[in-house]
């Protein structure tokens, strides 16, 4: 084994490298699961009980109260299948967004790709969606939903792809941003908090009266991971030139993610 | 035989200074303040640092504070990259800059070992396979199912250490990571590092503490102002970096808090006539000046060594000498010379003076005082005696019966 330490520049994937410390990015995501339900008397059950309360919640808001339309499938699947989504989604980018410098003392002590930290975090994330299915299956039984299975195995792993590459690609850019301006601590969840209004978690896209609005709400890439989800059980096509911009938007984000991720990366440990 | 490790001119710059310290803020790179004014202030921690190191080779890097030790220590272990230059290496390296990285309150005993292990680089069955000796060496098996936040800190650090010395890498770097724990815990750790130097693994040390360095190092490097002054063997490279600090000269004492004073007296400064580092039972030599500037009756000066947890060990006197001493206003000059029976360690050295009419001065910390182990012979066990002084003592053993 030979290997040179020099000035960095430029800009490599070093996937190879990644794999090499794959244990240790299943140590962290194990870790971070861990400490994230250790106190908590009920432990795992949260990641259920979240995503199960926030639905009612809106169930009852939009639902009933404001009577928005659910594309004809009764408000709770509609609202749990978007949240499905949307929690790995806020969830992910708000821990990898956070992730480099919540790990800031360990990035200053020892090397190891930095970008198995906003990589574990998304996973995190998914862990609690896989728990949250759980969830989502016991409310398609008890709604006595007529569902598609093969469109199911399709269209729901499709959906939690462009769900993590989007989280992971925006986790990453705001990640290194994050370790040079303290800023996005704060930017962060304000940010969050405003794509939600851009993503069709309590509303459906149909709603919209005009055309270049569902344009906009494409290019974010959560509104076409939602879609996807939904297509899943709704008898609905799904349309092609929205879903093509939101794939696009997906990987486009991964690409600036990734490249100023590690573009700035051989400086974190300086500034972190 | 190829070197394990090139290190070929490196240099480290970094910048300084600025208003925000070390990281901006959005608005600082939106709306520079200044455009003129952007602070260049550059600061090279390392310049043209270049030495070879080869298998087996067991190296101490010492200088004072800000001599640039750490800096080369984050780039071997590939934390920072150097701005020029480049290392060459041939081997694994495990980089232990600090004990118990990534250590997490919330998860037990048993959890941040393997934690821990990864984190340095062990695989998870080599940590399976090492988990009872790990276990065994901390100490902690009692408690590897309760939260590490339970732990005292000397038990954190017991378990951590104990991970870090089953680590098997070609080229061990280590940060200082001994001056903590106590004593008995040190020599255990100190032993493993020697054993481990023994066992023919490459280790890159960096250390305050000359007696640790002297124990596991066969080659020093000394650092200043980030690049290298001498390379040789340790205890060369010791004496040349005690030289260099004792360059520095004479204290200033008249600068120095002071619990006493008067108007009277004043030590004006203190130095030792050699170095400031001395082996155990060597003699110190110190010049102490003072100033009157009125009649003193029956002056007294006295000076004292205390440890580090401020126990007072040794307190002398100028009555012995001079019973009843009265100075004219003028400048005087004290050649003191004692031959203190302490162990190896660090010291304090405190000045003070009183007269009939009551206290003048009472100077504390005017130094400090490293005694170093006599080098032959480092092992305890080969001394005749131990504990906090030395004493030389008779035995004559007689079979009675």
């Amino acid at each position: 084994m030979e290997y040179e330490i020099k000035p960095q520049k430029g800009f490599s994937l070093n996937f190879r490298e990644i794999i090499q410390y794959s244990e240790l990015f299943y140590f962290f995501t194990w870790r971070d699961i861990k400490v994230k339900y250790k106190q908590a008397l009920l432990g795992f059950l949260w990641a259920i009980l979240q995503p199960l309360f926030t639905m009612l919640i809106f169930t009852f808001f939009f639902g009933n109260l404001l009577g928005v339309p659910s594309d004809g499938i009764p408000y709770p699947i509609f609202a749990f299948s978007g949240l499905l989504m949307w929690n790995v989604f806020s969830s992910g980018l708000s821990s990898a967004g956070n992730s480099m410098v919540s790990n800031a003392h360990i990035i200053k002590k020892i090397y190891f790709p930095r970008l198995i930290i906003p990589m574990s975090s998304v996973l995190v994330a998914v862990f609690d969606f896989f728990m949250s299915f759980i969830v989502f299956i016991g409310l398609l039984i008890y709604f006595q939903m007529d569902v598609d299975i093969l469109k199911m195995c399709l269209f729901i792993p499709a959906s939690l792809l462009l769900t993590i590459i989007c989280t992971f690609g925006m986790g990453s850019f705001l990640a290194a941003l994050n370790v040079k301006y303290r800023d996005f601590r704060y930017i962060i969840p304000f940010m969050i908090q405003s794509l939600m209004f851009l993503t069709p978690v309590i509303y459906p896209v149909s709603i919209i009266k005009y055309q270049w609005a569902k344009y906009i709400i494409a290019a974010n890439p959560m509104a076409g991971a939602v879609d996807l989800a939904r297509a899943a059980i709704i008898n609905k096509p799904i349309q092609t030139d929205l879903m093509l911009i939101s794939v696009i938007s997906a990987f486009l984000f991964l690409f600036i993610g990734l490249f100023y991720f590690r573009r700035t990366e051989y400086y974190f440990a300086d500034i972190a | 035989m190829k070197p394990i490790l090139e290190i070929q001119n490196i240099s480290k710059k970094f910048r300084i200074g600025g208003d925000s310290g070390g990281y901006k803020t959005l608005r600082d790179n939106l709306f520079p303040k200044d455009r003129k004014k952007k602070d260049k202030t550059e600061f090279w921690a390392l310049q043209d640092v270049s030495f070879d190191v080869f298998p087996g080779d067991t190296i101490g890097i010492i200088g004072k504070n800000g001599a640039g030790k750490s800096t080369l220590l984050k780039i071997l272990s590939r934390i920072t990259p150097p701005t020029k230059g480049k290392i060459i290496c041939r081997g694994r390296i495990a980089s232990l800059l600090e004990v118990g990285t990534g250590f997490h309150g919330e998860l037990s005993g048993k959890e941040n070992i393997y934690l821990n292990g990864s984190i340095l680089g062990l695989k998870k069955t080599e940590i399976n396979k090492k988990f009872d000796e790990i276990v065994d060496f901390s100490g902690v098996e009692k408690f590897l199912d309760t939260q590490l936040k339970h732990y005292s800190s000397g038990m954190q650090l017991r378990l951590a250490f104990a991970v870090a010395a089953h680590l098997e890498p070609e080229i061990l770097i280590i940060d200082e990571v001994l001056a903590v724990g106590d004593a008995e815990f040190q020599r255990k750790c100190l032993g493993k590092m020697e054993e481990v130097g023994n066992s023919g693994r490459t280790i890159i040390f960096v250390s305050h503490n000359l007696p640790q360095l002297q124990s596991i190092c066969k080659q020093g490097i000394l650092l200043e102002h980030g690049s290298i002054k001498f390379n040789g063997k340790t205890n060369k490279t010791i004496t040349e970096y005690l030289r260099a600090k004792n360059a520095e000269g004479v204290i200033d004492v008249i600068n120095m808090p002071k619990v006493i004073k008067s108007d009277l007296f004043q030590i004006s400064s203190f130095r030792f006539k050699k170095n400031k580092d001395f082996f155990e039972q060597e003699n110190i030599e110190m010049i102490i000046c003072f100033i009157v500037t009125g009649v003193i009756n029956e002056l007294n000066i006295g000076f004292s060594l205390s440890d580090l947890s401020n126990n007072l060990l040794i307190e002398c006197r100028s009555s012995g000498t001079y019973p009843s001493y009265d100075v004219k206003p003028g400048e005087y000059e004290i050649a003191l010379q004692i031959k203190p029976q302490l162990k190896n360690g660090v010291y304090y050295l405190s000045l003070g003076a009183n007269c009939s009419s009551g206290n003048l001065e009472y100077i504390p910390h005017v130094a400090e005082i490293e005694i170093l182990p006599t080098l032959t012979n480092i092992e305890l066990w080969k001394n005749n005696s131990n504990g906090l002084l030395i004493t030389n003592s008779t035995w004559s053993i007689n079979q009675t019966k």
